[in-house]
């Protein structure tokens, strides 16, 4: 490593986002400084381990990620409006769609999701908090530090450049000699840690920390989708964590795992990246699969249609997720009879997913449907998602794939999936529990005027592409001639991609403007709903539940309200909470050091970073901390204060 | 004496690391390629088991169903990636 390589040099944008990081870098201390506020973030943030606040905390880093996602995914729609475009050179386009997609899967939509699931599942299962709270705490900054150190690659030795599914040879060494792999084997090996964490804990949690007589299926279905979600994180991201140690090996220790040579394989790092990737599209769509189902039954005014069937088709889509990898890479030369197994088990999943939309459809069926924001999104969805889906199972035919196999009509199929069934999932489940938390809603005018901005620019932005691609146009190509005749079309992509930026501002805009004017909230259920969280005051006290409900029903709270029925039967007593920590957070900056003396193989501090984390892990073992109480006394001041003296 | 010295776990500590040591005999001598590999299998399975019965408890516990199902997850898609890579990258790659 040569000094004058450290600092990414030679571009304006790199050297404005260098300012800007060291703006930020000194004004966010100063800040703090200045308004006094190192002891609040300290004492009610970056230790705690309640799961709400780690919720918030998710949801923000994933908002801002988005912001970073969406910028790239601007600078990469301004360079091909128009042909022989100048705006970016090869390598930095390279960088730009590699950590585009990188920031995206995992940095934005992971972190949303289980953002969300943090905050909602306790509450949706009467709990006061998550199995294992300091671990969640850990799973959070290993996200985050995880996130921190890809994002520095852009102005630190450069970011990964080759895909964001960094296939072998061209990310070996060899092809790819500069830092940017290292920081994507490293980044995301530490978040994805704190991932698999996550769903250890989240399974752990739904199995055994539910209300009494909460049976498994009289379970909120959100709740649902995250128990399996947890289940697939567990027997997927082991996968990833293999073949990204091998890639680090690969790159930075000398061995072959990947080479072309010496016995090594170099598609085996695709074939391991799938038996990972497609699970890993699961996990970010159960959970908007079953946010949905909690927004339709709400907003319909029903309960959910076929609650078994969309038990059992969510686990028979478990199941598949792990038998259809191979349809990402047809074209690597498999034998006719590989392509048509997976071509089989790829389009079987389209039996269940089918089930679960005609599910949402007779829900929505004679139902008195309120069309507020949240409901919007689930809506849009259906039709939107369809699309994707249809255009996914002619991707599955293998020897049609070979047609449209790495050009355009792929790129929109995926946005044509993940947009409808992740992102309109996880803002219409942020808009649904942000009363909730906040005490108050997002105002519902400004709601709808984003929503309309970007369902119309998402179309806009994406069908496009569906004609570029069956036109020839490739994915992940910088430019192009005029001669091709691509140009109209992606000058109407990029027209479309602005209106999604108008549209995510709006969306920004209205949270600022609603937590200055939107009327504050009093009852803690503003939607009129039927799962257990709306049952409990907002904005939440730290414990959560005064008494543990008890539950004999699906949707206990809504026959609760339509009965006049307390659920809550019995007296205050003590309840036992576990101590906030600083040792997590610690424990994700020495990760974070870690991983950067890694990523430049400077070994002698990456040693010293190691000990640390071991350290951090010695210090926890031998550590008593037996959590503390909260006395009756203090309940009834909480809860009085919350609901009024007359409940 | 008894309650202060938990003999099952000595013993199945042992035997963990004999095991190790078992597996270690493939490299160290001169076996043939199948012999290697049926040794490396049994005694992977054997620790295992040691691992998940003695020092994990799977069969004592109340949610004995719970963790059976886990485990037979496990070897779902243990197995499919295994032999599903194998299917995809060697046996059935490019026979036509
Ligand atoms: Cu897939």
């Amino acid at each position: 490593m040569k000094w004058d390589e450290f600092f990414v040099t030679g571009e304006p944008m790199i050297y404005a986002a260098m300012v800007s990081i060291v703006l930020v870098s000194i004004a966010i201390p100063a800040g703090l400084t200045y308004f006094k506020k190192w002891g609040y973030l300290w004492n009610n943030w970056l230790t705690t381990v309640d799961h709400k606040k780690i919720g918030i905390m998710y949801i923000i880093a994933a908002l801002l990620m988005l912001f970073r996602g969406g910028v790239d995914a601007l600078l990469m729609r301004a360079q091909t409006a128009i042909p022989e475009n100048g705006l970016l050179d090869g390598q930095h386009y390279n960088e730009i769609f590699t950590t585009h997609g990188i920031i995206m899967i995992l940095f934005m939509a992971m972190p949303f999701i289980i953002g969300l699931m943090n905050v909602v599942v306790p509450l949706q299962i009467g709990a006061r908090d998550v199995a294992f709270p300091r671990l969640n705490a850990i799973s959070f900054w290993l996200f985050f530090f995880g996130a921190m150190l890809l994002n520095i690659s852009f102005v630190i030795g450069g970011s990964p450049d080759a895909g964001w599914s960094a296939y072998f040879p061209l990310a070996s060494l060899e092809f790819s000699p500069t830092v940017g792999n290292n920081y994507y084997s490293l980044a995301l090996q530490i978040a994805g840690i704190g991932t698999l964490m996550t769903g250890i804990n989240f399974l752990v949690t739904i199995l055994k920390m539910r209300a009494p007589g909460m049976k498994l299926m009289k379970m909120p279905m959100f709740t649902w989708s995250i128990l399996i979600t947890s289940v697939i994180i567990i027997f997927a991201f082991p996968v990833l964590t293999v073949a990204l140690a091998l890639m680090m090996l690969d790159r930075q220790f000398g061995t072959q795992f990947f080479a072309m040579q010496n016995g090594g394989m170099d598609m085996l790092w695709a074939n391991l990246f799938w038996v990972w990737g497609h699970p890993e599209v699961y996990i970010v769509i159960l959970p908007a699969f079953g946010i949905y189902s909690e927004i339709i039954a709400t907003f319909a005014r029903k309960n959910l249609y076929g609650y078994k069937s969309m038990v059992y088709s969510m686990i028979a889509i478990s199941l598949l997720s792990f038998l259809v990898w191979v349809h990402h890479f047809y074209t690597m030369g498999h034998g006719v009879m590989v392509n048509s197994v997976f071509s089989i088990t790829t389009m079987a999943i389209a039996i269940p997913t089918g089930v679960k939309i005609f599910n949402w459809l007779f829900t929505l069926r004679r139902g008195k449907i309120s069309f507020t924001t949240p409901m919007l999104y689930a809506l849009a969805f259906i039709p939107i998602f369809t699309i994707g889906g249809v255009t996914g199972v002619m991707l599955a035919m293998a020897s049609a794939d070979y047609q449209y196999h790495n050009t355009m009509f792929l790129v929109a199929h995926f946005h044509y999936v993940l947009i409808p069934g992740t992102v309109f999932g996880v803002i219409a489940g942020f808009h649904y529990w942000f009363p909730k938390v906040f005490g108050f809603k997002l105002n519902e005018r400004l709601g709808k005027w984003a929503f309309w901005f970007i369902t119309i620019s998402f179309n806009v932005t994406f069908f496009p592409l569906f004609i570029l691609g069956l036109n020839g146009m490739t994915r992940r190509m910088y430019t192009y001639s005029a001669s091709t005749g691509y140009g109209p079309l992606n000058m109407l992509s990029m027209v479309g991609a602005v209106g999604l930026t108008i549209g995510f501002i709006l969306l920004v805009y209205n949270i600022y403007w609603s937590t200055r004017y939107e009327p504050r909230e009093v009852t803690g259920d503003p939607w009129d709903a039927r799962s257990l969280e709306w049952s409990t005051p907002s904005p939440l006290p730290e414990y959560n539940f005064a008494i543990t409900p008890a539950v004999d029903e699906l949707d206990a709270f809504w026959f609760a309200k339509k009965t006049n029925k307390s659920l809550f039967e019995g007296e205050y007593e003590p309840i036992h909470m576990p101590n906030n920590s600083g040792l997590p957070f610690i424990m994700g900056i020495a990760f974070f050091f870690f991983g950067f003396f890694m990523v430049f193989s400077w070994w002698i501090p990456a040693v010293v970073a190691g000990l640390v984390i071991l350290g951090t892990m010695a210090y926890r073992t031998f550590e008593q901390d037996h959590g503390h109480y909260i006395s009756v006394e203090e309940i009834e001041r909480t809860e009085n204060a919350l609901r009024g003296e007359n409940s | 004496m008894k309650r202060l010295f938990p003999v099952p776990h000595v013993i199945g500590f042992a035997s963990s690391l004999l095991l190790s040591l078992i597996a270690l005999v493939v490299i160290k001598f001169d076996l043939t390629f199948a012999m290697g590999m049926t040794i490396l299998g049994v005694t992977a399975l054997v620790q295992a088991g040691l691992q998940l019965f003695l020092f994990m408890h799977v069969s004592e516990n109340e949610d004995k169903k719970t963790l059976f199902t886990n485990i037979g997850y496990a070897l779902f898609v243990g197995l499919v990636t295994i032999f599903g890579t194998l299917f995809a990258m060697m046996w059935g790659y490019n026979m036509g």
